[in-house]
This record gives C-alpha cells, sequence and structure tokens, in this order.
C-alpha cells in the first residue's frame, strides 16, 4: 500500500446494493466537503467473480496493474452456503488533494461476499452499484459462466482469457458465443500483440511487402498452455492475408495442416515448447515460397529477430522492448476495454474454423 | 472483417490495421547537440522510452555529436545517466543495454568539413551492417545560429539525399529570432532539403492537450454552434510560470518572454483555437487551416503596439512564502536589461468567424501560480430574469482548457443555490485526464520523435507557419525595441502580472485568476 494512501472504509453484514451505493456516495461527499480537490476517478467499471478463497489473489493481480486499476472495481466473491449479501467498500486515493491545486484522484472498490445462488440474478445485484455511463467489464477468472451470463445485458465488455480454459477449441467457442453480445477482451490475444506487432513491420519495408503474398510458411511456437494465443495468431494472419482457413490435426498440444492462399498452400505449425516460463509465444518463423524467412525468438530486452535472404544470406539484431508481464497484461486488459480492435473477432472466426469448431 | 485475397494484393501492408504501434522505417538517427541539456533531459530518455515500449524501429541506431571530443563508450556512459535520472519510468537493464549497444558518438566542431566527412562514413557503415540503405533523422539539438551551418554542411557533405531512403532533418525552436532571420535560415533550409524533409519542433504540438484541443472542437457538436463571434465575448490564452529564469539566464535575456513563449507556443494555440474544420487529418489539410488563421491577423503597427501590448519585468517578492529576487537581481542577467519577464497582447482573427472577438495573450515568469489554459468566455444572456441580490448572479459561460496542470476541460454553468429564493451562483463541470483516463501521456519528445521518424508531418511547423508567427510577432519585438528608452512596467514576483495588461482586455472584462 503507497505511503501517501488516504482510504476510507465502509462494511456491512447482510446490506443491500442500496446501502452500499449510499456509503459510496456518503464517502465521496464527506471527503470532498474536506476539500475540493478530491474527486473520484470515472473510467470504467470492473465486476469481477471470484471463488471466495482465492480472493486475494485476484485483489493482488489487480493491485500489480498500476495505473491501469479500474475506476470502480466491484469484487463478487462466492462463498457457498452463503445466503445473504456482506459488503466491504473504499474510497481511496495515492495522495492527498494538495493546496496548490493537485487533485486527490480517488479509486473505489466494492467487495461483495455472495452465494452461488445470488449468480443468476447476479445484474440486480450489480446494477445499482456500477457507475452509470461508465464502460462496464465482466472478469470471471475463476469460471462462473452462469455469473457472466447473468450480466451480459449489464456488461458491455468480457475479459478473458482463453488460456484457462482446458481445450483450445473449447476456449475459442466460448469466445464466440461471448461476442455475439459484448466486446472481447481476450488477454490470449493481447500476449501475442507485440508478435503481431513485429511482424508487421517486418514485411513494412515496401521492399518486402511483396513478400506477404508469398508466404508458404508459418511456424509459431508456444507455451503448452497457450495454444490459444498462438492459433489467435494464426488466425489474425489468416484473416488479414485473405487466407481461406481449414481445419488443422492436433496431436498432444501440437497443431499442424494447411490453408489456402491466392498463390497456393501455408504450412502451419503450432508448436509447444517445453521450455518456456511465461505464457504466451516464444517464437514465430515465417517462411515465403522464394526461400526467405522472418524469425522472431524470446531474447533478453527484446525480440531476436533473424532475416534469411533467399541465398542463405542471414542478418539478425534484437528489436528492442520491455516484456510486459503478467500483471503489464492483465493492465493491458483493462485499458483495451476503452478501445475497440476490428481485427480480434476476424482472427477469432479463422481460428475456430482451424480447430474445427 | 477479414480481408479478401484481392483486397491484400490492393493494400499496401494489411496487417497494420488494428494495431496501436504502427512499424516505424528502419532509421539511423543523428543527434547534434547531443551532450546538451535537451538531449540529456528530453531527447535520450524520450527515445529509452520508446524503446521500452518496443516503438523503436526494428533496425536502429543513434549517432551522437556534439564538439566535446570522446568516445562511443564515454557517450554512452552519458546517456545511461541520462535516462536514468530523467526517465518517466525507471529503466529496464537489458533493454538499455541493448540501446546504448546502438549508440555511437563522433566529436567535431559544426562548422567542421572533415566532421561530416566522418559521420557519412558513420552511417554508410551501419547502412552496409544492416545490408540496406536506413532512412536518415538529423535532429539540430544546437544553439540556432548552427541551424544554417549544420544545414549547409550537411549539403556539402551530400547527406542531405538518398536516392534509396528517407532523409528528413528535425529542427528545435527557435526558428529564427525574428522575422528576418527566420527568413534567412528558411531560405537555407529550402536550398538543401524539400519542406516535407523538415520537421520544425514545437514540442507544445506533442502535448497530448494540445492535441485534445482538436478532438473537443471537432468531435463534439455542442461546441461548434458556439463557437463564433455571435456567442464568444473574448478569448483569454494564459502560460503563466511561477519560477524564474534559474540558470538561463544567458538565453532568456536574449529571448525574452515573447520570443520564448509567445511567438512559437502559444501563436499554435491561437491557431488551433480558431482554425476552421479540417477536411481531413493529413498533415498539411491541418496546416493549411492553421496558416489561414495566421494569415487573418493584422500584425499590429508601432502604434498600435503601444494599446495592444504590455511588457513588464518581475521585481522582488515573496512566491509561496519565500523571498525571491528581482529579475534585475538575478544571476548573470545586466543590471540594466530591459528584456521582458512578462508579455500580454491583444489580437484580432479578421475573418467570419472572429472578426471583433478579442483574443488575449499572457504569460511571464514568477507570476502567481503555474498554469497554461485557454478560456473562451461566452457573451452574457441577452436578459436576466433570476435576480441577483444576495448572491453573484449568473455570470457568462466560460469553456476552459487546461493545458497544465490538471490537464482537462472545465464549463462554468449558473446553476440555482439551494433554498427558499431563485438565486443563482456559477458551478463549474469538470473533465480531468486524471480522473477519466487510465494512461499516463507520453511525453511529448517521445510522439515527435516516432512522428519524425515515421514521416508524420501533422504536429510539426510548416515554413509558413513558421514564419506566420513571426510576421505577427516582429512589429511587436521592434516597437519595443524603440521603447526600450522608456521605463518599463514592472510587477512583483508571485503577483498575477502587471495592472497595465488589464486595460488589453476592455471595458468590463476581467483576466481570469491564477
Amino acid at each position: 500500500m503507497p505511503a501517501d494512501l488516504v482510504e476510507d472504509v465502509w462494511r456491512e453484514r447482510d446490506t443491500s446494493p442500496a446501502r452500499i451505493e449510499a456509503a459510496l456516495r456518503g464517502i465521496l461527499s464527506e471527503r470532498h466537503a474536506e476539500s475540493e480537490g478530491f474527486v473520484a476517478a470515472r473510467t470504467l467499471n470492473l465486476v469481477a467473480i471470484v471463488d471466495a478463497e482465492f480472493r486475494g489473489e485476484i485483489e493482488n493481480r489487480l493491485q500489480k496493474v498500476g495505473r491501469y486499476l479500474p475506476s470502480r472495481t466491484i469484487l463478487c466473491a462466492v462463498r457457498k452456503g452463503q445466503q445473504t449479501i456482506d459488503a466491504w467498500c473504499s474510497m481511496a486515493a495515492e495522495e492527498p488533494a494538495s493546496s496548490n491545486g493537485d487533485r486527490a484522484i480517488a479509486r473505489e472498490r466494492i467487495e461483495l461476499i455472495i452465494g452461488p445462488e445470488h449468480l443468476k440474478s447476479l445484474a440486480t445485484i450489480v446494477d445499482p452499484l456500477v457507475v452509470t455511463d461508465l464502460a462496464t467489464v465482466v472478469w470471471a477468472p475463476h469460471g462462473h459462466a452462469d455469473g457472466v451470463d447473468a450480466l451480459r445485458r449489464l456488461a458491455q465488455v468480457v475479459l478473458i482469457d482463453s488460456l484457462d480454459e482446458s481445450e483450445v477449441s473449447l476456449a475459442l467457442c466460448r469466445a464466440d458465443e461471448l461476442a455475439g453480445d459484448l466486446y472481447i477482451v481476450d488477454l490470449a490475444w493481447l500476449r501475442s500483440t507485440p508478435w503481431r506487432e513485429r511482424v508487421a513491420a517486418a514485411f513494412d519495408p515496401p521492399a518486402f511487402r511483396p513478400s506477404l503474398k508469398e508466404i508458404s510458411g508459418v511456424t509459431v511456437r508456444h507455451r503448452p498452455d497457450s495454444g490459444a494465443s498462438a492459433m489467435l495468431f494464426v488466425g489474425w494472419l489468416a484473416s488479414r492475408l485473405g487466407w481461406r482457413p481449414e481445419r488443422l490435426t492436433s496431436r498432444g498440444d501440437e497443431w499442424r495442416g494447411t490453408v489456402r492462399a491466392r498463390r497456393g498452400e501455408v504450412r502451419l505449425r503450432l508448436e509447444p515448447a517445453d521450455d518456456m516460463k511465461a505464457p504466451g509465444l516464444g517464437g514465430v518463423t515465417v517462411e515465403t515460397a522464394s526461400g526467405s524467412s522472418v524469425s522472431l525468438d524470446r531474447s533478453p530486452g527484446g525480440l531476436k529477430e533473424v532475416r534469411r535472404e533467399r541465398d542463405g544470406n542471414e542478418q539478425s539484431w534484437t528489436v528492442l522492448g520491455a516484456s510486459r508481464g503478467e500483471p503489464g497484461i492483465l493492465g493491458e486488459g483493462v485499458r483495451q476495454a476503452l478501445l475497440r480492435d476490428p481485427t480480434y473477432k476476424p482472427a477469432l472466426a479463422a481460428a475456430r474454423v482451424m480447430v474445427g469448431r | 472483417m477479414a480481408l479478401s485475397a484481392t483486397q491484400v494484393e490492393e493494400q499496401g501492408n494489411p496487417l497494420v490495421a488494428g494495431l496501436e504501434r504502427l512499424p516505424v522505417p528502419p532509421t539511423t538517427l543523428t543527434i547534434f547537440g547531443a551532450t546538451g541539456d535537451l538531449a540529456r533531459r528530453k531527447l535520450l530518455p524520450a527515445i529509452y522510452n520508446l524503446a521500452h515500449e518496443g516503438s523503436l524501429p526494428e533496425r536502429f541506431n543513434l549517432v551522437g555529436v556534439s564538439r566535446r571530443d570522446q568516445s562511443d563508450d564515454d557517450f554512452r556512459a552519458f546517456a545511461r545517466e541520462a535516462i536514468t535520472e530523467f526517465s518517466r519510468r525507471p529503466p529496464d537493464d537489458t533493454v538499455l543495454d541493448g540501446l546504448l549497444g546502438r549508440l555511437s558518438y563522433i566529436g567535431f566542431p559544426f562548422d567542421d568539413e572533415s566532421g561530416y566527412t566522418k559521420l557519412g562514413e558513420k552511417l554508410a557503415t551501419l547502412d552496409a551492417e544492416h545490408g540496406m540503405p536506413l532512412n536518415k533523422a538529423y535532429y539540430l539539438s544546437v544553439a540556432p545560429e548552427f541551424f544554417p551551418v549544420i544545414t549547409k554542411a550537411l549539403k556539402t557533405a551530400r547527406l542531405h539525399h538518398e536516392p534509396d531512403a528517407e532523409v528528413r532533418v528535425i529542427i528545435e525552436k527557435p526558428f529564427g529570432t525574428d522575422l528576418e532571420s527566420a527568413l534567412d535560415l528558411q531560405k537555407v533550409v529550402e536550398s538543401v532539403f524539400r519542406e516535407e524533409q523538415v520537421y520544425r519542433i514545437d514540442h507544445y504540438l506533442g502535448k497530448e492537450t494540445v492535441q485534445n484541443l482538436l478532438a473537443l472542437r471537432f468531435s463534439n457538436l455542442m461546441f461548434e454552434p458556439l463557437w463564433n463571434r455571435s456567442y464568444i465575448d473574448h478569448v483569454q490564452i494564459t502560460a503563466a510560470e511561477d519560477i524564474g529564469i534559474g540558470s538561463r539566464a544567458g538565453y532568456y535575456d536574449q529571448s525574452g518572454a515573447l520570443r520564448d513563449l509567445v511567438q512559437n507556443h502559444m501563436m499554435q494555440l491561437v491557431t488551433l483555437l480558431c482554425m476552421e474544420p479540417p477536411a481531413s487529418f493529413e498533415a498539411d489539410t491541418i496546416r493549411n487551416e492553421k496558416v489561414k488563421v495566421l494569415q487573418a491577423i493584422k500584425p499590429p503597427t508601432a502604434d498600435e503596439c503601444r494599446t495592444t501590448t504590455v511588457r513588464a519585468q518581475y521585481t522582488g517578492g515573496l512566491v509561496a512564502g519565500d523571498e525571491v529576487p528581482g529579475y534585475l537581481e538575478e544571476d548573470g542577467v545586466p543590471g540594466d536589461s530591459s528584456t521582458e519577464t512578462y508579455a500580454a497582447l491583444r489580437l484580432e482573427v479578421n475573418n467570419w468567424r472572429w472578426a471583433g472577438v478579442p483574443i488575449v495573450l499572457r504569460t511571464g515568469k514568477r507570476l502567481a501560480r503555474k498554469v497554461t489554459e485557454i478560456s473562451v468566455m461566452l457573451k452574457p444572456v441577452p436578459t436576466m430574469a433570476f435576480q441577483s441580490e444576495g448572491s453573484v448572479g449568473a455570470q457568462p459561460n466560460q469553456i476552459v482548457m487546461t493545458i497544465q496542470p490538471n490537464e482537462g476541460v472545465s464549463i462554468s454553468l449558473g446553476a440555482k443555490i439551494p433554498g427558499t429564493r431563485m438565486r443563482i451562483r456559477p458551478v463549474n463541470m469538470e473533465f480531468t485526464y486524471g480522473t477519466s483516463f487510465m494512461s499516463q501521456s507520453p511525453e511529448a519528445y517521445e510522439r515527435l520523435i516516432m512522428d519524425a521518424m515515421r514521416g508524420d508531418a501533422t504536429l510539426f511547423t510548416r515554413n509558413d507557419e513558421a514564419i506566420g508567427q513571426w510576421r505577427i510577432i516582429d512589429p511587436v519585438l521592434k516597437a519595443w525595441h524603440e521603447q526600450d528608452a522608456e521605463p518599463l512596467e514592472t510587477y512583483e514576483a508571485g503577483s498575477a502580472g502587471p495592472e497595465a495588461a488589464d486595460r488589453l482586455l476592455g471595458e468590463g472584462r476581467h483576466w481570469r485568476g491564477l
């Protein structure tokens, strides 16, 4: 907790959303009366549905996202046997308002202890607690699909991690199903962002752009549990480059197959890399029919890029960039909830065809 | 929607759609003045932050040039220290080491032709290492007298043009010290570079809040109907600083407030505030509209300067309870200096939208508070049915765009004071970046360096803009120079500025409190 944190807390057992909301309003009003510089942040509402016994872990994860913390977080902790709603809420600013006009910008947290029975009517509990007119994001890192479904009309965005599902095909199906009602921010997709940016950059110089039409093979190396990131990455290539996706075959965590490009087939290979520590992708190799290739692999301080020309001549360098780490990925997920990426859904659609769903 | 194969054939690079970080072409950036204060405090940290975020080109080199004779390793040590001290985030050791590995250094006086030969050889070596001609960007972060020297020398050494790569020059402010010197510099620049190769920096344009002026005006329907002479009474633009000149006496006493802030930054704010909606957000479309505003401002005559401008100097006083010296007592300032530390002027934009609306600018050192803002003061309602007895009553609405601190927009509205009587007082409806956005704004230089390497000139000053700004400011400089023998207005340090500035607003109008 930062040394300068200014925090007001209210708690009540067997309470109601109306009382919680009134308590927050009261805190803001009192604080504002003390100093006009005390204001509540208004960026977005995050509704996190979690298992009560693991809520500390989720709070820690949210704490580490730094400046991308939502302005109002509503943590719905589900405890077996809980019949009533117990609540705790706080309003905290990292810095006090100063006499020279600096604002104290406060964020609000509401923690509800609810029972599994509350989930099906979760919208009636959460609706009075979200700040109207701000985007509402729902995130259920421990499953609780019924809770997410209950909030489909209330929320505009759902934060998912396709790596959480046991199978790639199930993950992509669930994402596609949610995408009908909600804007999807998929952490598995965000883990592929630096790779998408760098592959785009590798083919961006005018001399290399024609090679995009000659791509004959793509190999993606990924952590064994990160097949969804790899599949979304090749789905992105397929959708952006006009390839006709076809079903790939899987053996364990490995996927292989071909898709149709205008000038011929493109071999795809998604290989698990057992030695990877962080989730996501570990490397990408793009080959062209003329014999040239570009490889990107994780390396200290960025991505190591190796470009091989058709004559066998090879050059390599490191594309600089710091790893965001998993807290950074979650923070990016929160930030992306306020943006719109037009390329995810086409990538998802292509990836679904490739996993045969 | 996925692209068809035909669309892929037609488009340049279909992979860039939807990406936040667009590719930057492989580039070697050469900074002239690489060991100077700007490089240390701003440029090197900005380049590090671009590297940290993965925003630098995949193939990138930085060559530092200055007069100091030192090795590559000395320059790397200097850069490491600068980045560690001034970066907006703590550096990541592996990224920093990777970046420092791309740095090299050549020391030579800027008028030494042989130095440019060495530079050319270095750039050719880097091209050869990468197996392709990299784009070149020359950043002139040097004293203004060296701009023409370096520009001409680049041409002599044939470094100003390459057949297979883009060559760009980034020129720091000030672009000239008056109209004549700006025209002279422009002559030199255009004898060497095509205008599309030239990126004149005004770092104000790299600030998010300045760019937000365009977003506020052109993405909100509610402002446009009001944005004209029928509804706007006057506009106040303030760039106030609470600090003195610090250790910059040498520079500041030559420059003064008018050159330091008004000619460039504040005139940019005037043009962004007053320009017509651009047909697109292409660089030249926006800059065309800005130039039209400058063309519509009539430069004041010497006589008009006596009534439409105010210059003043601060005397000793109290700032935040501490005693501070007057300008003439500051270290390095000549005792008889007539340099202004405060400048205010009234302009009018003579077009159908703005004719008759005073646009009043003020800037100064050692004022009561640090604030940069644009205040658009609307006209009062035509008749007032509410009583004002017992309250300040309804006031004309104000739209205030704050550039710093507390970046945001506030709109004042009349509201009923709770109670049994119908009394009105103004209240504020506020948007602040801090409460509405989670992202930390990048430093202006990060955005500008990246845009220059990408060849996007939208946030840079075009030649006719720079000259247009000087055309308005130059007569004021000349008039003030002629008045040098007359006693200068003064204001107490820590105050809101000289009382003489009040007359610029006209009867019934008041400066907003700082």
